[in-house]
């Protein structure tokens, strides 16, 4: 069993449009079964509304299965009792900078989580400074969040749940409202909390490009998780991808539209030098 | 044009003033502020050379200072206006029913020096300490009231909170605002009560934003394991220094000070 596992995990809730009007029910995840092994790195990929963030909810007990089970580390989420240790142990990251940065300096937000935690003084401040070097944003830690660019105030909310030393981090989006510079930045600071440290991350997305370093990637849709598998076996599958609606990053694409006209390029191609080589062997 | 209001500002300078702890300023304050209302006459002696002394200590500009006193320049001269007519008394002048007594001039001259290193005074404070130090004295300063359910911890977070989001809901203002006059809302022309229904456009899509933010915020908050003071250990606690004994130590010269001279002096 790996770290966070779940269980035929459906989650429904009602919506009311008007009033008077009998509520629909939503079945935002249904039937949702996973088990993801500690030190992965995975990406959760799915169009608008197809239940990524509230599976991504269930994983920090933010929300509770109405059907089925979901474990962290061996813990059930629907049990109260270990709620702050799931917490803890689970760091979340969310969309938007400006609404999860609680503190008017860097370090003190950074150091918001430990002080829930109820660690203690120096180790807060070992813990602080450990995370600000690992997400480098050592040098901005006396200034205020509001001078921060996106990318910065993302490595800041990256380093706020570090410090708390989870031991897998999930994150919601958290290039959806960054240009491509802020997204670089935070993946690269993603990437290298978990090579370095061996953190467990659960990357939640809908651009295609951040997928192609994960090890593992689960497609979501309508609720429902439609595919698992490596990036490669993934996009090999560009057929079934757009089905579902999802973009392909283009060099797959090109590949993919080259295969079909009968060229011998190998399924799932991620990379530009990867298709560059392939083209080299044809002489 | 919004961008000028700036609430709790700091001055950030290396003194003596700045380093003390956010509970002294905070009491110094209080006690600065009582004395002003204990002297009668000479005692503003005492008073001026007290506050010159802690802005001399404080190293912030002079300049910087008296810009504060501008918010409150019109609540001064009413204030004057009317101490000045309406206390009754030997008369100097008069003009119809105004009148001008000498008791009146003095009332004036008192309350207009009472105002003026009111503000002073408190600005200091604000000056030297940054706001999440003065939240955290005010936590440490009331934990008291907790034995009577006071929310302490509560006040203190919230408090905090709104310093960080000020300049956020600000800057969102800004932008709506401008979202609207691009397509034809006009803010500054008409009456008062026109004005007043101009902004309601702008007051909806703020609130909607800020309800958003602060679930956003919530959320945010309770997957980094927040739940309330309890069991809660702080980063940058508040431990009082040698300098903060002296410092304690003046005051209650200061104030010692300041009672005497009224009870033996009438000062």
């Amino acid at each position: 069993m790996g770290i966070i596992k779940a269980r035929k995990l459906g989650y429904d809730y009602y919506e009311y449009e008007e009033e008077g009007k009998d509520p629909e029910i939503v079945h935002a995840v249904e039937d949702v079964d996973l088990d993801i092994q500690a030190g992965q790195f995975i990406t959760v990929l799915g169009h608008n509304g197809s239940g990524k963030s509230t599976l991504a909810k269930h994983m920090n007990a933010l929300l509770v299965p109405t059907e089925g089970t979901m474990w962290v580390d061996h813990m059930d989420t629907a049990q109260s009792d270990d709620i702050w240790k799931i917490r803890q142990e689970a760091g979340m990251v969310f969309q938007n900078p400006d609404n999860q940065i609680i503190a008017t300096v860097v370090e003190e937000d950074v150091g918001f989580g430990p002080e829930n935690l109820g660690v203690p003084t120096d180790e807060i401040w070992r813990r602080v400074d450990e995370s600000l070097q690992a997400t480098g944003m050592v040098a901005y830690r006396k200034q205020s969040p509001n001078k921060l660019s996106g990318g910065q105030k993302q490595r800041v909310a990256i380093a706020g749940v570090m410090a708390m030393k989870p031991k897998c981090i999930i994150l919601d989006e958290p290039t959806a409202m960054l240009d491509p510079n802020g997204r670089k930045e935070v993946l690269k600071a993603v990437r290298e909390l978990n090579q370095a440290e061996g953190v467990t991350v659960i990357l939640i997305t809908h651009y295609m490009e951040e997928v192609i370093y994960s090890d593992k990637v689960f497609v979501m849709d309508e609720g429902r998780l439609v595919m698992q598998g490596t990036p490669r076996e993934i996009f090999s599958r560009v057929e079934k991808l757009k089905e579902l609606r999802l973009d392909v990053p283009q060099v797959t694409l090109l590949a993919y539209e080259l295969r079909k006209k009968g060229l011998p390029i190998p399924e799932g191609i991620l990379t530009i030098e990867e298709l560059v080589d392939e083209i080299c062997r044809f002489n | 044009m919004i961008r000028d209001i700036t609430i709790g500002q700091y001055y950030p300078a290396e003194s003596v003033l700045h380093r003390l702890d956010p509970r002294v300023k905070f009491i110094g304050t209080i006690v600065y502020i009582v004395s002003l209302f204990i002297f009668d006459n000479w005692g503003y002696i005492l008073g001026s050379a007290f506050l010159i002394a802690m802005i001399l200590l404080s190293k912030v500009p002079l300049s910087f200072m008296v810009r504060g006193l501008k918010a409150i320049v019109v609540l001064l001269i009413i204030t004057m206006l009317f101490n000045v007519l309406l206390t009754p008394g030997e008369v100097l002048w008069q003009f119809g029913i105004l009148r001008v007594t000498e008791e009146g001039l003095i009332l004036a001259g008192k309350m207009g020096i009472r105002l003026i290193f009111l503000i002073l005074g408190a600005s200091l404070m604000t000056l030297t300490t940054t706001p999440t130090k003065l939240t955290d004295a005010l936590e440490k300063l009331m934990r008291p009231l907790k034995k009577i359910r006071v929310p302490v911890h509560e006040i203190a977070m919230m408090m905090s909170i709104a310093l960080r989001f000020i300049p956020i809901l600000l800057e969102e203002t800004d932008k709506i605002m401008k979202a609207q006059m691009a397509r034809g809302a006009d803010f500054e022309s008409g009456n008062l009560i026109k004005k007043v229904k101009a902004m309601v456009p702008l007051l909806v899509p703020l609130f909607v934003s800020a309800f958003r933010r602060a679930n956003d915020l919530a959320l945010a908050m309770e997957a980094r394991c927040y739940h309330g003071g309890e069991g809660r250990t702080q980063m940058k606690p508040l431990r009082y220094q040698r300098r903060d004994g002296i410092a304690y130590f003046i005051l209650g010269l200061y104030l010692a000070a300041a009672i005497l001279l009224r009870v033996l002096l009438g000062w």
